[in-house]
């Protein structure tokens, strides 16, 4: 909301009124400098990426300007394309992250209604408590993940290590905590009122929370999904541990393994790989962002 | 339709002790006003009988049968909140609509019924729109249609007008009573105004510090009020207390606020007063609008004296003089034309027919 009304009071502001709009004129001065040096320093190496995608390889070890394609080419983008290992890869990233989304949905979303609404013994701990699992970093955790799964698998024969879908198990355990931990932040600005006026009407927990809490708290949940989405598809460390056979990588993983060999990188189609790996994230933003940035809950209350 | 009672009612928040066991019977149809100042519990008690707070002791009633472990969706109550809680992703109908189509009612009935209340609030053209295209008024028109609607046993308001500005509340007062005289309905409206309250009530229950201190009509708390508390909550400009004693002189009794001013009680005040103490510390309770301009012909039972104003407050149709009596701060209305002026002496004329004598210890009323 600020920025709108910055960028909206922007141009009238030509007029002098004192030095309160000298001040804002400065002020906007640093924001755009700092802006400006954000934008440059985050578009950079995607711009680089694009760049070294339409070379080929001679071009790429040629001591030619490295910011300028002098033979475009779209090889790279074919081969890839094309390459059935990659579209292994990219099948297997979108099932796990489009399941890992949903299994986190599923458990933080009534988490994070009852850790924040049903007030019962323990709930304010349990709450920090789910916020501090999240601090644990994945590098601690997945040594004991690894010696769990390998222990479950000689006490039931069920092999989970190296396949894709071990995945599934894994993610929730980054994406649950953070998810729940948001979704308890946007429950709590929702007023108590409207849950109090809910039940009044009859409405049970699960009805209020499916058709009053979920759609009021909707930016919130797309929030979440988001975040949910983005760290299962980038996710590198547990699928470099817990999976290795080609057939069973997700992208990350399957660019870097399949594309150096050895010593020799292949940078045209690293670069092209993590272009298109970039691209799915970037959509659901795209798409996701107008319901991101509407306050749903205008209008509830006083406000 | 249906009767509310309250017996020996408590409710503890730990060590705090918020509702102190009250008794009130609300009739079938009433209009009861719970009024008093913030942090008093009369919140807390619209609460637990809408059953969103769990009562620690005593039991309360519906229609007869005691709801004290009864949800709330049981208990068949509607209730309209301060901030309006409005579903802000649904329409006025579908808001209407919520607890109706929970309960499974026919689509038609549904209609008709939020039909029916759209009309009676004058609503029915804001039907479709969502809650944040609406004012505050209109809002808390929704807010009272969806209780409507459910058609329950018993309304509860809490607080629903102080979030509007002065003239829409004046407004959405009379929306409510006009409301309350069609439905007819069991209400329970809870308030820190007591403007509020006097118009709207058919009985208020008049709350302090977690206890009942009065129940009555609005004109039996005025002119009749049991506590120092009441009397000093009920009108406005809030009534005067001046400290004074009860003296007998010549068989009559007077009482004397200062060595040179005293005031001789009219028969109907001195009999009522014939047991009261002597020379006790008391307080003189006048109401500002019996303290007016004095006039040529005095009437049995007012008494005229000087003073000299500290500040007058000309309100239009009538002027407030403020002025000093013994140390405390006393207010009067007098006529606009009685030229009163800030600093400037004047002649006022005090009504004892309608003064009340408390004990300065106790705040009750004697």
């Amino acid at each position: 909301m600020s920025t709108l009304a910055i960028d909206k009071a922007g141009p009238s502001r030509k007029v002098k009124y004192g030095s309160m709009s000298r001040d804002r004129a400065w002020a906007l001065r640093w924001s755009y400098f700092f802006l400006t040096l954000f934008a440059i320093f985050s578009l950079v190496p995607p711009i680089y990426m694009l760049i070294t995608s339409l070379k080929s390889s001679a071009e790429i070890s040629a001591a030619t300007n490295p910011w300028w394609v002098f033979h475009p080419t779209l090889s790279n983008y074919l081969e890839l394309l094309t390459s059935n290992q990659f579209l292994r890869f990219f099948w297997n990233s979108a099932c796990v992250a489009v399941i890992v989304v949903t299994i986190t949905m599923l458990i933080s979303v009534p988490a994070a209604f009852a850790l924040s609404r049903m007030k019962f013994w323990g709930s304010a701990t349990l709450a920090t408590g789910v916020f501090l699992t999240y601090l644990i970093p994945d590098s601690l955790l997945f040594l004991p993940l690894f010696k769990m799964f390998a222990v479950f698998s000689d006490w039931t024969g069920i092999r989970l290590i190296n396949k894709w879908y071990v995945l599934l198990f894994l993610y929730p355990t980054l994406t649950v905590p953070f998810c729940t931990w948001i979704m308890i932040g946007y429950f709590a600005s929702i007023p108590k009122e409207l849950d109090e006026a809910a039940i009044i009407d009859g409405a049970s927990w699960f009805q209020t929370l499916t058709r009053i809490f979920i759609p009021v708290a909707l930016p919130g949940l797309i929030a979440a999904t988001i975040f949910a989405f983005t760290v299962s598809w980038a996710q590198f460390l547990y699928p470099l541990v817990f999976t290795t056979s080609t057939d069973q990588l997700v992208m990350p993983v399957g660019i870097i393994t399949t594309l150096i060999k050895g010593d020799v990188f292949n940078w045209g189609q690293i670069m092209t790989g993590a272009l298109l790996g970039a691209a799915p994230p970037l959509l659901i933003y795209a798409f996701l962002m107008d319901y991101y940035i509407a306050g749903l809950t205008a209008g509830a209350t006083k406000g | 339709m249906a009767e509310v009672s309250l017996r020996e009612v408590v409710k503890r928040y730990d060590e705090v002790e918020a509702v102190r066991g009250i008794d009130l019977d609300i009739a079938d149809h009433e209009f009861v006003v719970l009024v008093g100042p913030s942090g008093c519990g009369k919140s807390t008690t619209l609460r637990m009988i809408a059953g969103l707070e769990d009562i620690t002791g005593g039991d309360i009633a519906i229609g007869g049968d005691v709801v004290n472990d009864v949800p709330p969706k049981d208990r068949d109550i509607a209730m309209v909140f301060q901030n309006y809680a409005l579903y802000p992703h649904m329409t006025v109908a579908e808001n209407m609509s919520f607890g109706l189509r929970l309960k499974h009612y026919p689509k038609a009935e549904i209609k008709s019924r939020v039909a029916e209340a759209a009309r009676m609030l004058d609503i029915t053209d804001l039907i479709d729109r969502k809650p944040k295209q609406l004012s505050g008024g209109q809002r808390q028109r929704v807010a009272m249609g969806r209780a409507i609607v459910r058609n329950p046993k018993v309304f509860l308001f809490d607080e629903p007008l102080s979030n509007l500005d002065a003239k829409l509340r004046v407004q959405m007062r009379i929306e409510i009573k006009k409301v309350h005289q069609k439905v007819r309905t069991t209400t329970v409206y809870v308030t820190h105004d007591q403007v509020e309250a006097m118009t709207l009530a058919d009985r208020v229950v008049v709350m302090n510090k977690g206890r009942i201190e009065q129940i009555g009509t609005p004109n039996e708390l005025y002119h009749h009020p049991a506590t120092r508390f009441v009397a000093g909550f009920i009108g406005s400009p809030a009534m005067n207390f001046v400290p004074c004693r009860l003296e007998e002189a010549g068989g009559k009794l007077n009482v004397r606020v200062t060595d040179r001013l005293a005031f001789a009680l009219p028969p109907a005040r001195a009999a009522r007063y014939a047991n009261a103490p002597r020379n006790e510390k008391l307080l003189l309770g006048i109401r500002p609008e019996h303290l007016s301009e004095a006039n040529g012909h005095a009437a049995p039972g007012v008494e005229n004296f000087e003073t000299v104003l500290d500040v007058t407050e000309p309100m239009g149709m009538e002027t407030l003089v403020y002025f000093t009596l013994q140390g405390t701060q006393v207010c009067g209305r007098v006529n606009p034309s009685a030229g009163a002026r800030d600093g400037a002496p004047l002649r006022l004329a005090v009504d004892l027919n309608n003064m009340h004598l408390l004990n300065e210890g106790t705040g009750a009323v004697l």
